[in-house]
Parts: C-alpha cells; structure tokens; sequence
C-alpha cells in the first residue's frame, strides 16, 4: 500500500553565486515516517531544510511540502508545518503559557482551542500548576520537550526539527524521542536532523549528505547492513571521509 | 490582525519584565529635563570678584556697591595691589577684578574722561565676556545717570527686545534638544536592539517560519516604543510647562503631530540598523555612534549650526533630528503654525519614507 508523501524533492538545488550549497538532490517523505537529515556541517543540510520551510527559493529542482509547491506556495506551507530550531526557540523571559499562547495564537488558533491545548500540554508534560513559571527557569530537558511540544501545537502535517536535542543528556534524549514517537503515531510527519548518530538510529529511514549531495538514503537497518557497519556511527564516517567541504 | 495584535502583546511583555530597562526608558527623559533646566545652565551667577579701589571716593564706592549687588557678582575680596590681583587669580578664588585708579571722580568731573579696569580670567572665554558684559553694563548705568544732568549732543540708545524667550532662559533652547535625543535613543537604539535580540535567540527564525508576514513582525516590534515614546513626549512636556516654566505656545495638536512624525523616522532607523547587525552590542553600538552623538553634535541645540564649518553644516542636514528640532523650536517656542514647518515636515516625511524602503527592501532580500 502506497503511504502518502508529504515531502518531495526532484533534482532540488541552490547555488549562491558560484558556490553550489544543495547539489540535485531527490528524496520523498512518507506521511508519519520519521525521517532523519543527517550530516556534517557545511554539507548543506541547513540550506536543504530552508528550502523546504519556504524560507529560501531553490535556483532549480522540484519539491513539494504538504503537497505545496516551494516556488508558489510557501504561504501554505508556513501554515501547515512546525518547526523547532537548535536553541529551542522559546522566550526565556515569557511564562509557559504566554509561550504556548503566543505560538498557537501566530499559527491561527482559536481562543478556546488555546486553551485547550494549554491544559492538555501541561497535563502531557507534567507541568500543571508551572503556568506562570518563566521558561528560563526550567531544566533544558524541559525546555526541549516543551519547545517540541508548543512546535506541533497546530497538528501541522510535518515538523522539522532542527538539531533538537544539542545539549541534552541521554535520558532526557529518550523521553524526547518518546514524544517524537508519539506524534508520528498520531500521523504527524517528523523530519529531524542531528548530529547524535545513536538518534539516527531511531528514525524510520535517513539521508545523508555528503558536499551538497545525498550520498545515502535508507532505513539504518539497510545501512548498516550495507556498508557492513556495526552503527551508524560507523556508517556516517564512512561516507563523510570523503567529504571535501568542512565547516558551515 | 489577531496575530499581529498577539506579536504585540508579547513585545509588550518583553519589555515590561525587563523592569531594569523599563525603569530608565521612563525616567530618563524626566531626569535629563531636571537636570538641563536647573543643574546646567548657560548662565552665570555669584560669580566670585575683587575690587582694587585707589580712589575710594563717592563715585568707586557707588559703583562698587551696584556691582556687589547684582545677582551676578560675589564681592569675595577687596585688593590692594596688582600682585594681589595676580596671586588671587592664581589661587583661582575670583573670575574677575575690578580696577578703579586714583582720582577716579576728579578726573570724571573736570576731564570728563575717567577709567575703569576690568580684568577676567579668560581660561573660560565665554564666562568671562559674560562678566565683563554684564560688569560694563552696570558701569553704563551709572554714568547714564550722571549724564542725566547734564546735556550730550549725541546719544544713540539701544533698545534690546529678546523675541520669544525673554528672560533669556536656557531651557527654551534645551527642551526640544531633550526631546530630540530621547525619542532617537528610544524609538532607533531600542527597536533596533529588540529585533536583532530575537536574531540573536534563534526565535527569529521561528517566527519567520510561521505564517507571520515578516513586514508585521518588524511593525509589531516597534509600536509599544512607539507608544514609550507618546509617554516620553508627554512627560516631557508636562516638565516644561509645569517645572520649567517653558510654554507650549504654538499648536499642541501640530506639536504632538510632528513628534509622532519623528518617532516614526527614528524607529525607521532602528529598523535599518537591525537589518545589518547580528548582535545587539552592534545594534547599540551602531546606534550611538551613527544616532545619539550625531543628534548631540549636529541637531543644533547645544552647538550653534552656524557656526560650524560648512562641510559639517552640510552634513548636520542628513541628521534628522536637526529638522525636527527646528520644528519643534518654531511650534512650542515661536508659536508659529504649519506654514512655517511644512518644509522641513517634507523633508522628515521624505526621510522616513526613504528609510522604511530601505529597511523592508533589504529584509524581503535576506529571504529570497
């Protein structure tokens, strides 16, 4: 049975000037996979998933994101997407809840709905009666898992995570992973990148990009077994060794 | 529009935990009034004298007691010889002698010519104009009132009139110098600092996702400074006319009117400023350097425009707060109307306008 795609990218490419940062690349994304963006700096990661958030216009290629075109219709697509940048994106100096109002209230939710969704994340996360705590009062790990939380607020189709878990110990990257997991049972489309290649592990298939091309795109299973790689981490290495572009 | 109102409210909030930055936003206008209308002042009182009188006859000791008694002059000290004068000068204890010589009033009535002295310490060169003007002056009265009795076949008198202030105070000229450099550093360094701020956190970039149009997040940004600013301005005012006694004798409405105008153009600044600078130590940085100084130096109201060297008088035009303060000076001081400030209301328009095409040209590029 052939799974929706929400994402697709035929030949996609962006070049500044003469440098070419994103390199013809051709992927798809099923609904609810969770898909994982993997590698170094400066492969072209960053540029790759601008692109798709409507932020940066492609020089050439196709794609489409929750079945808009990245050309003419990045309005729609801000509308139906998530996003978690790598500092989290949430205001230290605003309380939980004026946190969660203000993002749900920017993606076009009703005043009842924020509040329901308000009470509903706080019972998930564990964190009723903290309505009125400043956010940069919490651990990170919280932080973390209310930034991922207040990113799908809206039941977007796909959320992208950009190197969500920097600076996270490992437990608290798990009970973060339980939440990724829980929303693609919910159908909500996950494509993450990261660094942490234990992570990759958890992702249904991943892509890796080597100078501005995917070099790799499979389940990590498939990986490994490919590239006779006990890890992923050994997978990654392999195939970024031969990377010629270091640093962003 | 809802979010928009939203984005707002959460600026409003951003600024109104920061109490520390609130606290000076608010205040700091009030105490710069204070302290330019009573602390500093160009004026100068009880400044200390000492008189030489080798005459000590009817008319040194008249006019001794005349200048003793003016609010400008301290008689500190009576000297007896010129090194006395040298040593307390010296000593830095009298900005200025006075010298009668012997005979002072024989030789006024029978030669009709007598001879004062006056010598000030010059090392402050407009304190001492000041005191040797205002101490001729006393001794012009005096001898006004001698030549009352008697016939000259000359005399031209000079009549002064200071047109719209006076009294001469300095805070007429102050106030609108004050609310030009308050509403720059306000509305330009704050909002510039507000939005590099979020580029700093990396909730920009969320925002920009989201679907926000990036123009409405920069105009969110700036109105409650917009709104600090209203405050500022009233504040203000309310100083002067109450504490300063400086009127508002033109329009308030045309007053209130232009200083929106100009809120307008510096938050225009600000929003130029942010494009560029990726920390908010440049955003503050820029703004002093290319804003506050500037204001300070080329607005007018401490250093006369006039009187600088023509590239710099030239330059003083790109500064907008030099055009906002002639408004300003023509509304609140001179009472005059719209038909007097049109020109320079043209030209802030044209600033801003120039400005805020600028500013959202170069923020759709950083999308493209």
């Amino acid at each position: 049975m052939q799974k929706e795609k929400v994402i697709t990218a035929k030949d996609l490419t962006k070049r500044f000037g003469d440098f070419t940062a994103v390199d013809k690349i051709n992927f798809d994304v099923e609904k609810g996979e969770i898909f994982g963006f993997l590698g170094a700096n400066g492969a072209g990661k960053t540029t790759a998933m601008r692109m798709l958030c409507g932020l940066l216009l492609p020089t050439s290629g196709l794609a489409t994101v929750a079945g808009f075109d990245v050309y003419k219709q990045t309005e729609q697509i801000k509308k139906n997407i998530g996003y978690m940048s790598q500092k989290f994106s949430l205001y230290e100096d605003l309380t939980i809840t004026e946190n969660i109002r203000f993002y749900a209230g920017i993606y076009g939710l009703s005043n009842e709905r924020i509040k329901e969704k308000t009470s509903l994340l706080l019972k998930q996360l564990h964190l009723e009666g903290q309505e009125k705590t400043l956010v940069k009062a919490l651990p990170l790990g919280w932080k973390q898992k209310l930034a991922f939380s207040i990113a799908i607020v809206h039941e977007p189709a796909i959320v992208f995570l950009d190197e969500p878990t920097g600076g996270v110990d490992p437990v608290a990257r798990r009970e973060f992973w339980g939440l990724i997991y829980a929303a693609s049972a919910r159908g909500i489309t996950i494509f993450v990148t990261t660094h942490y290649m234990d992570e990759a592990e958890y992702c249904n298939r991943v892509s890796v990009m080597v100078d501005g091309r995917i070099d790799a795109l499979d389940s990590p299973a498939n990986l490994m077994r490919d590239h006779s790689a006990a890890s992923m981490d050994e997978v990654f290495l392999h195939l970024a060794r031969k990377a010629v572009r270091t640093g962003d | 529009m809802k979010q928009f109102l939203i984005f707002v409210k959460k600026e409003w909030l951003h600024i109104w935990r920061d109490r520390r930055t609130l606290f000076i936003l608010i205040w700091m206008p009030i105490v710069q009034i204070i302290l330019y209308g009573f602390a500093l002042t160009n004026e100068v009182k009880n400044s200390n004298i000492a008189i030489f009188d080798q005459s000590k006859d009817e008319a040194t000791t008249t006019i001794s007691d005349e200048i003793a008694a003016s609010r400008y002059f301290n008689l500190v000290k009576n000297v007896y010889s010129y090194n006395d004068i040298s040593a307390t000068f010296r000593q830095g204890k009298i900005r200025m002698a006075i010298v009668f010589p012997r005979n002072f009033r024989y030789d006024l009535l029978h030669s009709n010519h007598a001879q004062i002295q006056l010598i000030a310490d010059a090392s402050d060169p407009n304190t001492a104009n000041t005191l040797t003007n205002y101490a001729s002056s006393i001794i012009n009265d005096y001898q006004q009132s001698l030549n009352n009795n008697e016939e000259l076949p000359y005399t031209i008198k000079t009549q002064v009139r200071m047109l719209y202030n006076p009294e001469l105070k300095g805070a007429y000229s102050f106030v609108p110098g004050v609310m030009a450099l308050v509403l720059m550093l306000v509305c330009a360094m704050m909002t510039s600092i507000a939005i590099v701020k979020e580029k700093e956190m990396g909730t920009m970039e969320v925002i920009l996702v989201s679907p926000l149009k990036p123009f409405r997040i920069i105009i969110a940004k700036t109105v409650p400074y917009l709104l600090v600013s209203l405050l500022n301005i009233i504040s203000i005012l309310l100083l002067s006319v109450y504490v300063l006694d400086v009127p508002i004798v033109g329009s308030l409405f045309l007053l209130m009117a232009e200083s929106t105008l100009f809120t307008i153009t510096s938050l225009s600044i600000g929003i130029l400023i942010s494009n560029s600078a990726k920390t908010q130590q440049t955003a503050m940085f820029t703004s002093l350097m290319s804003l506050f100084l500037p204001t300070l130096l080329f607005s007018g109201f401490l250093f006369p425009i006039e009187n600088m060297p023509v590239a710099l008088q030239i330059i003083s035009n790109i500064v907008p707060s030099k055009w906002y303060y002639i408004i300003i000076k023509n509304i609140m001081i001179k009472g005059l109307g719209f038909e007097s400030v049109w020109r320079e209301t043209m030209i802030l328009v044209a600033m801003t306008s120039a400005l805020l095409g600028i500013s959202i040209y170069k923020f759709k590029i950083r999308l493209a």
